[in-house]
């Protein structure tokens, strides 16, 4: 059978009987058995729940919004009663006695968990290569990454191994994974989807990533996830506001940077034209402090994390502390350093004033359009190892991402062509606080003009 | 001569009663449960937790700083307190930094510095070859007062702290209990030199000596008072000796009655304190402050007592010392304010308040005391004819007008009955005999 | 500050509870002394009576009512063990 690549082919398709959930479970399980030893996609397949799941979706209730919809979720998404290793060597026989929100909340709208995806360990990484289990492949071409840290939600969705995957955005660990693999990537507004239930990374930064191959269905996970929960009090609620249909969109001109590969420039520019063609006003403006995101991150983050990671001390679950690999303790030291008596002030209370400045830049920026075009990283996806020996030009993958978590705003990673040796090439809208649905409807009328068609690499 | 002065500081914990924990929504009182059976993902510091505030923690901590008449920060953080030890479960303590829920604010006229919440570390047991850990207590509210270092000796800081646990207790915070930990004290505390005949160098006033040492671990009150005193003999001595004393942090042992070492500050202590970025700010004036009611504290109840009862001061400060006793006392004098002594008496010395649940049924029974005690009418009325009788010169006085001279014959009619005469009944019925002589 | 030393680096080892290895701080040192050297560049920005960014969501008084519940509660029921600490809570 061909695999659906939206929800609503897999749901029209079990409603028809052209299909039943059991076959479809059949259908991924083959082409994971098929390809996940040589591209490190799955750490754990939950074969048994998912052929669970499907029977009672093929005995029961077809019309929850995410019936027979098959999930995987990264590895840092706690699932009661599963292995979940973070990607780390830590917590490689970590069971958890709770699920995460959002995995509760995809389950519960008829999701099939289908299993645990490799990542970079703790989030820690933008190629996948920094997993304490092995990296992972791009199915769009195995010499190159697939992006990271949700190096396994992107491998796993553009394999056809799973039809949606959840993943977190800490610093652009969605969309760009996403970007690399021709899918739709989305980072919401921070505080709208509920963190508890998956491993911190950097609390002020970290959100709930989604995985899918079309805006349609991104949309539909997102309405499923977002809201209130009672354990995150960051969390707030919010009406889902009329669209409108007269939009104006900018690009930055801070956007154009040495590093920025051609044929994304030309991609950004061709999707500003795309935009104009449907009378849609594209203005250039300026956010000063763009060359400022980075290093702003790379203080808070690592802070972040050096303070979430000093649970992990073996005694109530995991192991040791020696067992962390490199990239944490790297960043765990970085981290320590910032926030250490007599360097506080000097990295880490600057970067949260910067941080403040980001925002104004933004918030002025919003007074004028309704969302930003940006790149989602400077190049296509890049050879396996070619970031791996120095750690600062990883983190200068960067650049375009990080912005929306600092500000915590909402970022879509949309697909948009392929360069010339093949690989996918997209990019991203950002858009106010809560403003998800607009963005939705704004990369739903780009697709619509350019006639995307989804499709899976293997 | 005195040859040095003592400089001590306190900082005191004091669990409120909360029905949950500050970040979570396990029980609060711990007291002897089972270990590790009131936990969750939250207080366990598990993989994917978030901590949740609890609004009541915060009202009953700016209840405090109001009683204590501390500024309450307008806008208030948790702060994560970075260090690691096996009983920490996060490898930080949610506490605060800058701008805590209270700032200043004295009692007794001792300086406070700030009043903090934050929250409570789990407990370590020392067994042979290992340690075992209970998280019960770890992520329960937790109170901190810090005071300035203004207190010069022990008996200061022992009316100190127990005045402040009168004060949680009559607002309603906390039964402060040493004994079931849900109030424990630290102090440090230091020595200074003074010049001779006891006074200070005029250019030392208000510098603190370059070492202090934290007495940890107090569980009573008497201990807090025998840690000190020893502790002040060791740095006494030490001093005499030209020793230099270092900062450290020191324990109390109940059998050799000296401190010991437990503790020297490292490098390692550095709390990397930032602020907690999974809780939004408090705005603590708006939302709590205006609806805030702060009951009658002790000390105003205690200067009313004396006041309105004219009771003695030891009699005022038992009966304030029980927030219950206290308005058990007051219901029972409304119910009857001429036996307002009696009251006192009983509760006090025949702790008789306790056989009475209501207050009416103790004035009931004092009043049936009192009049079977009362010597009956007819003995009062001979008892009359007697004192009118061997007084003849008295009684000519009240017949030509002063009327003064009736409180000179009911003490005598008293003295025949031997103080057992009803007051009232000797007043009205000796003006009556009084009256048939006119 | 730029260069770290050494000593810098095994005393943030020991504030973040790590025990690196001789070649994990060979290798640590000129790393953390790049990145630490690359954000230092925020020196230059302005940041005079700019207040600071810890949270994004400009929520307040985001609190929890005061009640128990059991529907997460992990009932372990016996201790958790370590090695015999000696040393002292801070």
């Amino acid at each position: 059978m061909n695999i659906p690549l939206t929800i609503k082919e897999t749901q029209d398709g079990l409603k028809s009987k052209k299909f039943s959930a059991v076959e479809l479970v059949d259908a991924y399980l083959a082409q994971i058995k098929k390809y996940n030893s040589e591209y490190n996609v799955f750490l754990t397949v939950t074969e048994e729940l998912a052929y669970a799941k499907a029977k009672e979706i093929d005995r029961g209730d077809k019309t929850s919004h995410l019936a027979g919809v098959i999930v995987s979720y990264k590895d840092i998404f706690l699932t009661k009663g599963v292995r979940t290793t973070a990607g780390s060597k830590i917590l490689e026989s970590y069971i958890p006695p709770y699920s995460a929100t959002s995995v509760s909340r995809i389950e519960a709208a008829g999701a099939i968990p289908i299993g645990k995806l490799y990542c970079d360990a703790f989030a820690h990484g933008a190629s996948g290569e920094n997993s304490d289990f092995g990296r992972t492949l791009n199915p769009w071409g195995k010499e190159y990454v697939p992006g990271g840290s949700s190096s396994g939600s992107a491998a796993s969705v553009s394999a056809g191994m799973s039809l949606i995957s959840l993943g977190s955005d800490t610093g652009g660990s969605t969309r760009q994974p996403a970007n690399f693999c021709n899918l739709v990537g989305l980072k919401p507004t921070y505080g709208v989807i509920p963190r508890y239930g998956v491993i911190s990374m950097s609390s002020s930064l970290d959100t709930i990533g989604s995985f899918a191959h079309t805006v349609d269905d991104i949309e539909i996970m997102f309405d499923v996830m977002r809201g209130t929960d009672g354990y995150d009090s960051t969390v707030s609620n919010f009406k889902k506001p009329n669209i409108k249909n007269k939009f104006k969109l900018g690009i930055a001109k801070e956007y154009f940077i040495d590093g920025l590969d051609s044929e994304v420039e030309n991609m950004i520019n061709d999707v500003k034209k795309t935009y104009e063609k449907i009378g849609i006003e594209v203005v250039e403006l300026t956010l000063p402090h763009t060359k400022y995101m980075v290093p702003v991150y790379y203080i808070i983050q690592p802070a972040e994390v050096s303070s979430n990671l000093g649970r992990f001390d073996g005694i109530r679950y995991g192991s040791a502390r020696q067992s962390f690999g490199e990239e944490a303790k790297r960043r765990i030291m970085i981290g320590s350093y910032v926030l250490s008596a007599g360097y506080y002030d000097a990295y880490y209370e600057k970067a949260m004033k910067v941080r403040t400045k980001i925002i104004n830049d933004f918030d002025e920026a919003f007074k004028t359009v309704d969302a930003i075009i940006s790149p989602v990283s400077p190049t296509p996806a890049f050879k396996l190892g070619a970031n791996t020996s120095d750690p600062l030009k990883m983190y200068l993958e960067d650049i375009y991402t990080t912005t929306a978590n600092l500000v915590g705003i909402p970022g879509l990673a949309i697909p948009s062509t392929f360069s010339k040796s093949g690989l996918p090439i997209g990019f991203q809208l950002l858009g106010p606080r809560f403003s998800e649905h607009q963005l939705f409807e704004l990369g739903k009328k780009y697709h619509k003009e350019i006639d995307y068609k989804p499709k899976i690499a293997l | 001569m005195q040859k040095y002065i003592n400089i001590i500081g306190l900082e005191i914990h004091i669990e409120p009663n909360t029905k949950s924990k500050m970040f979570c929504s396990c029980p609060q009182d711990h007291f002897g449960a089972k270990p590790n059976t009131q936990t969750c993902p939250i207080c366990l510091g598990l993989p994917g937790a978030l901590p949740y505030a609890n609004k009541e923690a915060i009202k009953k901590t700016i209840k405090l700083g109001l009683a204590l008449g501390s500024k309450i920060s307008e806008k208030s953080k948790f702060y994560r307190k970075h260090y690691f030890y096996p009983d920490l479960p996060k490898g930080y303590q949610i506490s605060q930094k800058d701008n805590p829920f209270c700032v200043g604010g004295s009692l007794m006229s001792k300086k406070i510095n700030h009043i903090h919440l934050e929250e409570d570390a789990g407990k370590l047991i020392h067994s042979g070859d290992e340690s075992l850990i209970d998280f019960n207590r770890s992520g329960c509210a937790l109170i901190e007062i810090v005071t300035e270092p203004v207190f010069n000796n022990v008996s200061e800081v022992l009316s100190f702290v127990k005045e402040l646990q009168l004060i949680a207790r009559y607002l309603d915070i906390s039964n402060a209990d040493m004994e079931k930990g849900t109030m424990r004290l630290e102090a440090n505390i230091s020595l200074k030199a003074l010049l001779g005949g006891g006074r200070m160098d005029s250019r030392e006033v208000g510098n603190l000596p370059d070492y202090k040492v934290e007495l940890k671990n107090i569980n009573s009150f008497k201990f807090l008072e025998k840690a000190l005193k020893a502790e002040i003999e060791r740095q006494t001595k030490a001093l005499d000796n030209s020793e230099k004393l270092k900062q450290e942090t020191r324990g109390y042992d109940e059998k050799t009655k000296t401190t010991f070492s437990q503790r020297t500050k490292t490098d390692s202590d550095d709390y990397r304190y930032f602020p907690e970025p999974d809780i939004s700010p408090i705005n603590s004036t708006e939302y709590i402050v205006h609806s805030t009611k702060i009951p009658e504290l002790p000390q105003a109840k205690r200067d009313r007592f004396m006041d309105m009862y004219k009771l003695p001061k030891d009699y005022v400060e038992i009966l304030i010392s029980d927030l219950e006793r206290a308005n058990y006392f007051e219901q029972a004098v409304k119910l009857a304010p001429d036996l307002t002594k009696s009251i006192a008496d009983l509760m006090i010395n025949k702790n008789m308040d306790n056989e009475y649940p209501e207050p009416a049924g103790f004035v009931k029974k004092i009043v049936e005391l009192t009049k079977i005690e009362y010597a009956s009418t007819s003995d009062l009325e001979q008892a009359i004819k007697d004192v009118l009788f061997e007084n003849p010169n008295i009684v000519d006085s009240y017949i030509n007008g002063k009327g003064q001279v009736i409180g000179f014959l009911i003490g005598q009619v008293q003295k025949v009955l031997q103080g057992k005469g009803d007051p009232k009944m000797i007043n009205v019925k000796l003006i009556e005999s009084l009256q048939k002589n006119i | 500050m730029t260069k770290l030393t050494k000593k810098d680096v095994l005393h943030v080892a020991e504030l973040s509870n790590l025990k690196l290895t001789d070649s994990e701080i060979k290798k640590f040192l000129p790393q953390l002394t790049k990145i630490i050297k690359f954000v230092g560049t925020l020196s230059e920005v302005d940041t005079t009576k700019i207040e600071p960014t810890s949270q994004t969501t400009k929520l307040v008084n985001a609190l929890r009512e005061d009640v128990t519940t059991s529907s997460n509660s992990l009932n372990i029921d016996e201790y958790f063990k370590v090695k015999a600490i000696l040393s002292k809570r801070t």
